[in-house]
């Protein structure tokens, strides 16, 4: 009976019903496995306290025309902009052929005047120039993200630099002539 | 190795009321409010859940915060989001500071923490004759007895006993701890308006409370015991086979 | 062992390679998988490996709950209170951690009565024993000031009144809970070290933990019978006999934990720990965690402050001397008919001291407590010597392989239980 403690379990070629066994076991540890980490991973994803603070009001009646305000919205910066009408003039002339991320100007606003972006570089991240009047606005007017160097029009698209993109346009609605809502 | 077993078995009977929850003090143990929720296949019933926040609402609200709930919490209980709306956008909500340094009001919003009755601690016991009236928010959590305790209290309230002298502004209830509570008996019949149109009576309204506070001190619990179901079949399947593999990698040793 | 490339056997080239360099391979396969293993273990043996798991499990959801806890007296209570309700899967990670706690102690005390009746702290095991105790010191304060940071009212006044078991001490004792306290009071500065400490010392545990397992592989496992192998005859490979068999023990435990953590997971917490620390009134009834009650007791059954404080350590200290207080040549009490006696009523002494820890501080309970309490230490101070050498043993089989296959290996089988394999159990 001694030999019988050296055999080398999972061997034998008459194991059918072990190796059948096996793979289900396999299959159901897999599965077991699966199931511990989502949890975890889950939790790490924005809590619901986080995605119930996702929309901002903001009150826009004080923002003269060819001004912009700067407002929070889910811990990033969030760009409104009065445009003139020049800026508006400028942003609707240009050929999209020219765009590195072809987008016209009315496709990217609710009501002419208003620009809304989210002020974040589609680069890296960084908060682009152009909010007081005393920043560098850039080439093209609109922003300009001083990490490294992209180029934004009075539209908030990308036109020269390292962004693959242009600034996102949040969801937001007028609530009022004077007041929005982002997100 | 049997008698060891036994033992172990033994002790472990003698250390399971050790451990259990004991009635705090010389209260009375609450009466069973024989709840949906209390089996492990249980949920909350969400017409009672609704009429117990009506209670909270027009009764407890006055003096009881929820401070860890927010409004849209009540989406849960199957309050539709226009309806929750409604109840956030009808409390004034401080906030601010707006651009010209002012705190200002503004009507609540779905991710608002549900209104307090009072700005503090302190404000709460000087409306009630030194009493502080707790928070809710974790409340059947916090006492021996959960829900039940909170239905037997608010169903509990009589003349106190022959030999019972109350305190001053005190009332007789006996599944409280000591046997004298500061709050007043708060519900009575009629004492709110069901909109499903159920008798208000005192049984009732209490045994609703008690549910929506239940779900407010757990409001995991339908979600829990759904995946812990789940997870015990898949454990209970995994163990036969596992216990089968065991067999066959052991059957050549005998 | 001479340099350069270990001589690895892997068959697979990039196993080979790295196993070459870095034999972990051939250490797992040698200590997993061949590693040569009594035969005879019962479901006993399961707890150890259980033991690992639940570590395991607690480091994990520690980690991820404390991504989202805040260390701050006017934050922790409503920080736990948000993991419960916003945090996605908040809920399961805390009540797993929460009952972990329960479950890890459950698992460890079964280890630990297990070690003690099987004799698995005799020559050559004393070091294994001693490492033993000290993870079990270690999971005690990382249990106490993991229930100190939900900020409930259990956890502030549990840390208040443990803490202050320092005072106890002369002279240098009111200096010692200042320093713990980092203040006047259980506050702030105690509620963060807490939680750095309760963050570290889980990994020290591992680190121990792995000497734990060092040790058990120097000497070998014990075993039910007590005796050592004598040869291949009495050992299997641990993998698969023991991986499969563990896999069994482990797929139960996790069932008891399910039921714990989805059907019942504040049976075991106390209610009062859900209303927020307040430092100007103490709860009505004050209890420890049940895991500490035993503990609890000892301390409340002596009438003197630093009396007992020091009886309640050495409850725990005395355990390190016992490979040297039990004098027996016997390891397993399956052959020693009166020393397995007194054991049961040690293990009843230790449940009857739990069930009083919980009981509030009045008669019968204290009575009863010091009579448990005084068995406790007579035990292993006074049965334990002297049984060792008054007490005579049954007969010891031959040797395992004689035991488990029955009358065709060798010898009588003595106790008539041990014929039946066990691992069958």
């Amino acid at each position: 009976m001694a030999e019988t403690a050296t055999h080398a379990a999972g061997s034998q070629p008459e194991g059918g019903k072990r190796d059948f066994l096996k793979l289900t076991a396999g299959a159901f540890g897999a599965v077991g496995v699966g199931a511990i980490a989502w949890p975890f991973i889950s939790s790490m994803n924005p809590a619901q306290d986080t995605l119930a603070l996702a929309s901002t009001e903001v009150d826009i009646g004080a923002v003269q025309t060819g001004m912009a305000v700067t407002v929070m919205w889910r811990g990033k910066p969030v760009f409104v902009r009065n445009r003139t009408a020049d800026e508006i003039k400028q942003a609707r002339d240009v050929p999209l052929n020219e765009l590195k991320d072809p987008a016209t100007d009315q496709s990217r606003v609710q009501r002419d005047n208003w620009l809304i972006v989210v002020g974040v570089c589609t680069h890296l991240g960084c908060v682009p120039l152009g909010q007081k009047p005393t920043d560098m606005r850039g080439d093209y007017h609109g922003w300009f993200c001083p990490c490294h160097g992209s180029h934004y029009d009075t539209a908030g698209r990308i036109r020269k630099g390292p962004a693959p993109a242009n600034l996102a346009v949040p969801t937001y609605t007028f609530l009022t002539d004077t007041k929005i809502r982002v997100g | 190795m049997k008698r060891f077993l036994k033992a172990l078995a033994v002790t472990a009977a003698l250390l399971v009321p050790a451990v259990a929850p004991q009635a705090a003090g010389d209260a009375e143990h609450p009466r069973s409010g024989h709840f949906s929720f209390d089996s492990a296949f249980g949920a909350f019933d969400r017409a009672a859940l609704q009429r117990g926040y009506a209670v909270y609402a027009g009764v407890c609200a006055n003096c009881h915060s929820l401070r860890l709930l927010s409004y849209r919490n009540l989406l849960d209980i199957g309050l539709t989001e226009e309806q929750v709306r409604a109840v956030a956008g009808s409390v004034e909500v401080t906030d601010g500071p707006n651009d010209e340094g002012q705190m200002f009001q503004r009507p609540g919003r779905l991710s608002d923490r549900f209104h307090r009755p009072f700005a503090n601690d302190n404000a709460a016991r000087a409306a009630n004759n030194g009493a502080l009236p707790p928070d809710l928010s974790v409340i059947t959590k916090a006492r021996h007895g959960g829900a039940n305790y909170i239905y037997s209290l608010l169903t509990g309230y009589h003349e106190p006993p022959a030999g019972v002298t109350l305190g001053q502004g005190m009332n007789y209830n006996p599944y409280f701890p000591g046997g004298q509570i500061a709050m007043a008996a708060p519900l009575n019949d009629g004492a709110v308006e069901y909109a499903d149109g159920t008798a208000t009576s005192v049984d009732q309204m209490a045994r609703d409370v008690a549910t929506f506070l239940a779900w407010a001190s757990e409001p995991e619990t339908e979600t829990r015991k759904r995946m812990g179901i789940k997870i015990l079949i898949f454990l209970a399947v995994a163990g036969f086979i596992a216990y089968g593999v065991k067999r066959k990698i052991w059957a050549d040793l005998h | 062992m001479s340099i350069g490339l270990h001589k690895s056997e892997m068959k697979n080239p990039v196993i080979r390679w790295v196993d070459e360099r870095m034999p972990i391979f051939t250490m797992m396969e040698k200590e997993y998988g061949s590693f040569p293993t009594p035969r005879n273990f019962n479901y006993f043996w399961n707890f150890g490996a259980l033991a690992m798991i639940n570590l395991l499990i607690m480091i994990a959801t520690g980690i991820f709950l404390a991504m989202n806890y805040a260390a701050h007296t006017s934050l922790a209570f409503d920080s736990v209170e948000r993991i419960m309700r916003d945090v996605n899967y908040g809920w399961l990670i805390r009540y797993v951690h929460m009952n972990g706690a329960s479950m890890f102690f459950i698992v460890v005390y079964i280890h630990i009565f297990r070690g003690l009746y099987y004799g698995s702290y005799k020559a050559p095991r004393e070091l294994l024993w001693i490492l033993g105790v000290v993870i079990f010191l270690l999971m005690m304060a990382t249990a106490f000031m993991g229930y100190v940071l939900p900020w409930g009212q259990m956890s502030f006044w549990g840390a208040t009144v443990i803490t202050n078991l320092f005072s106890a001490f002369p002279v240098v004792g009111q200096h010692i809970v200042t320093l713990l306290w980092g203040g006047f009071s259980v506050d702030n500065p105690t509620l963060n070290r807490f939680f750095s400490l309760h963050y570290l010392l889980p990994f020290v545990i591992f680190g121990v933990v792995f000497l734990h397992v060092a040790a058990l592989h120097i000497t070998g496992s014990n075993n039910p019978l007590g005796i050592e192998p004598k040869g291949p005859q009495d050992t299997i490979p641990f993998h698969p006999y023991y991986t499969s068999k563990d896999t069994v023990g482990i797929i139960v435990y996790l069932m008891v934990f399910a039921v714990l953590v989805f059907f019942a997971p504040n049976y075991l917490g106390h209610p009062d720990n859900y209303i927020p620390a307040n430092p100007l009134s103490t709860p009505a009834h004050i209890v420890p965690e049940w895991y500490f009650l035993p503990f609890y007791a000892i301390l409340r059954a002596v009438p003197d402050k630093l009396g007992g404080v020091l009886l309640m350590f050495a409850s725990i200290l005395v355990w390190l001397v016992l490979p040297w207080l039990d004098t027996s040549k016997v390891r397993s009490m399956k052959f020693r008919p009166v020393a397995r006696i007194a054991f049961l009523l040690w293990v009843v002494a230790f449940f009857v001291l739990m069930y009083c820890g919980g009981k509030p501080a009045e008669e019968p309970f204290v009575t009863v407590s010091r009579i448990a309490t005084a068995y406790y230490f007579a035990y292993f101070l006074v049965i334990l010597p002297i049984l060792g050498r008054k007490e005579k043993p049954m007969k010891l089989p031959e040797s395992i392989a004689a035991a488990v296959l029955g009358p065709k290996g060798a010898g009588p089988v003595p106790g008539g239980a041990a014929a039946k394999p066990m691992e069958k159990a």
